[in-house]
């Protein structure tokens, strides 16, 4: 395009766009940390500025803390189990069996519901389904619903999120192995390298991309999880099984101490970006080349 | 030759053990959506009694739960709403994300530098981070919530950034500038080199655009929470979620409602199955 027209071209092509970006993203994001150092309350006209008072209204919010811990363990779980799974459920998918694409695609359909309803039918399997097997069997680890227990809770919690995510994995890891070369793997075998050989010195170097990007997707989706939690166990019993993001959901507009929320979010917001930054540098470095 | 038939016979047995494993993995996947439908026929003291039996054992079969759902769900307009919610905010990310990738791709000034990189550093940050200010301002200050327009809005925005970032990539390595150039040469204006010429180029990205963002569209519940709360506005997911807290004891009629939010889905992914999972990869790995 030529620069004399460009007012015109920014007005036409990149202003509507720009607007919806800046007026939803970029304001609100800047607001939200004016919003940290306030008092308001959600309701009232005036936000007294108070500065990083907020901040040690979250040091002393126990609750917090131990949400973000319980979080933590969530994430951890359900990043490595997801991914271990996805990647063997992949490997299998790809060993030139038939139906693959309908494994694929069943595999696949958790994520293409809503967390509100797929936590729902989970609630509906722990607190019916299993006690009702756990009753016909006298399977002690059954006879009580899941839900009602909180480490059972939480249990169920990662169970579900696996359920959820392993889908998606599985579609990216597959991708990758289809994108291995043949070239390569032919000159490993003639070169005597055994299965387990192969795998630790040929697949997982060439898959270490998929690995970043499944390994980045899991972190940031396990991290802010809310629907399921929501839907499976809304933080109970006694919210023991209350996630960091549905804390800060609560802290806003349950309890109505929108600067502390607010102040909450964003250590959230950076703690994540810190520890997928961390994630993405390191497995990158260890991506290669076929 | 002997090697390679032990180790054919070899590679046999492990992929019956590969497909067994796998059948029995996949069942266990689908045995919720399982329960879903055969209790979603039922009576509540049966599903009490025994969740699993089925046609052989209960002869109170019927579709009442369904049409109990349905109305109590007020299903059609929720249906309504989540589809004018997600094809508008759909169709309006998709031309604006486009014209903005476009535009940042053709012209390197400034501008588009700078809002390309914020937009790439915008794509971190979660929704929680920005949900309380986002009410603090459309609610208070504006006071716009509770509009459909106001949630169209806000999911055309948050979606911008992956958007434009998508098609960035796209244009930048599929559109030869020499088309565009032939174009005025033959006296297009630039929008009509865009729209004539440059968009129907994109139709794979596209694709791929509207199958990632009316996925997210329809199946949000936090961001459309917030902004609406009158009933006559609320899409699919709340209009479940209310349902469900007024009659979570009712598991026939949960069942039946829980299915009838699912079965739309799943019928556009029989439909679509392979341009919905191309679309899904592509989003993911670039």
């Amino acid at each position: 395009m030529k620069s004399k027209n460009n007012g015109k071209d920014f007005c036409i092509f990149a202003l509507p766009g720009l607007f919806c970006f800046i007026a939803v993203v970029v304001i609100p994001f800047v607001y939200g940390v004016y919003l940290t150092m306030t008092d308001w309350n959600g309701v009232s006209a005036v936000k007294n500025f108070v500065g990083l008072k907020n901040f040690g209204g979250v040091m002393k919010d126990a609750q917090f803390w131990i949400s973000l811990l319980l979080t933590f363990k969530y994430v951890i779980f359900v990043v490595v189990i997801v991914n271990v799974m996805a990647f063997g459920i992949a490997y299998l998918l790809t060993r030139g069996m038939k139906g693959q694409n309908f494994f694929r695609a069943g595999f696949f359909t958790p994520n293409l519901i809503g967390g509100i309803v797929l936590g729902y039918i989970w609630q509906f399997v722990f607190s019916r389904v299993f006690v009702n097997i756990g009753e016909s069997t006298g399977w002690t680890a059954f006879e009580v619903s899941w839900l009602s227990d909180p480490s059972k809770a939480f249990a169920a919690l990662v169970l579900v999120s696996v359920w959820q995510l392993s889908g998606y994995m599985i579609l990216i890891y597959v991708a990758g192995f289809m994108g291995l070369s043949e070239d390569v793997m032919e000159a490993a075998s003639i070169d005597g390298a055994s299965g387990w050989r192969k795998m630790r010195s040929i697949v997982m170097p060439l898959m270490m991309s998929s690995v970043t990007i499944c390994l980045f997707l899991t972190l940031s989706r396990a991290f802010m999880v809310y629907d399921v939690n929501l839907s499976l166990t809304a933080g109970a019993p006694y919210g023991t099984t209350e996630m960091a993001a549905m804390h800060v959901y609560e802290k806003a507009f349950t309890s109505r101490q929108f600067g502390v929320g607010q102040a909450e979010a964003l250590i959230l917001f950076i703690i994540v970006a810190c520890i997928s930054g961390i994630q993405v540098y390191l497995t990158k470095k260890k991506e290669v080349e076929a | 030759m002997q090697q390679t038939v032990v180790g054919g016979t070899k590679k046999k047995a492990a992929d019956m053990l590969a497909m067994a494993g796998l059948i029995v993995i996949f069942i266990a996947y689908m045995f919720p959506f399982l329960m879903v439908v055969i209790n979603s026929l039922k009576q509540k003291r049966d599903i009490i009694k025994s969740p699993f039996s089925w046609l052989f054992t209960i002869k109170g079969l019927s579709f009442d739960n369904f049409v109990k759902a349905f109305t109590q769900m007020d299903f059609l307009n929720a249906f309504k709403n989540s589809l004018i919610v997600t094809v508008s905010a759909t169709a309006l990310v998709t031309l604006f994300a486009a014209m903005l990738a476009y535009y940042i791709v053709r012209h390197k000034n400034w501008i588009s530098k700078i809002t390309f990189a914020l937009m790439v550093a915008s794509m971190i940050i979660p929704f929680q981070a920005i949900m309380i200010p986002l009410v603090s301002i459309y609610g208070g200050t504006l006071n716009i919530l509770n509009h459909r327009l106001t949630l169209i809005f806000m999911h055309t925005g948050f979606s911008m950034a992956m958007s434009v970032f998508m098609f960035h990539g796209f244009i930048n390595g599929n559109i030869p500038i020499a088309l565009e150039e032939a174009a005025y040469i033959d006296g297009c204006t630039h929008s009509q080199t865009f729209f004539k010429i440059v968009f129907p180029l994109l139709k794979p990205i596209i694709s791929t655009m509207v199958i990632l963002n009316a996925l997210a569209f329809w199946n949000d519940f936090l961001l459309p929470s917030l902004v609406l709360t009158d009933k006559e506005l609320l899409t699919l997911p709340l209009s479940t979620y209310s349902f469900y807290g007024t009659y979570s004891a009712d598991y026939g009629t949960i069942m039946a409602g829980l299915l009838l939010c699912v079965v739309p889905i799943l019928i556009l992914y029989v439909v679509l199955q392979k341009q919905i999972i191309n679309g899904v990869v592509a989003g993911a790995v670039k």
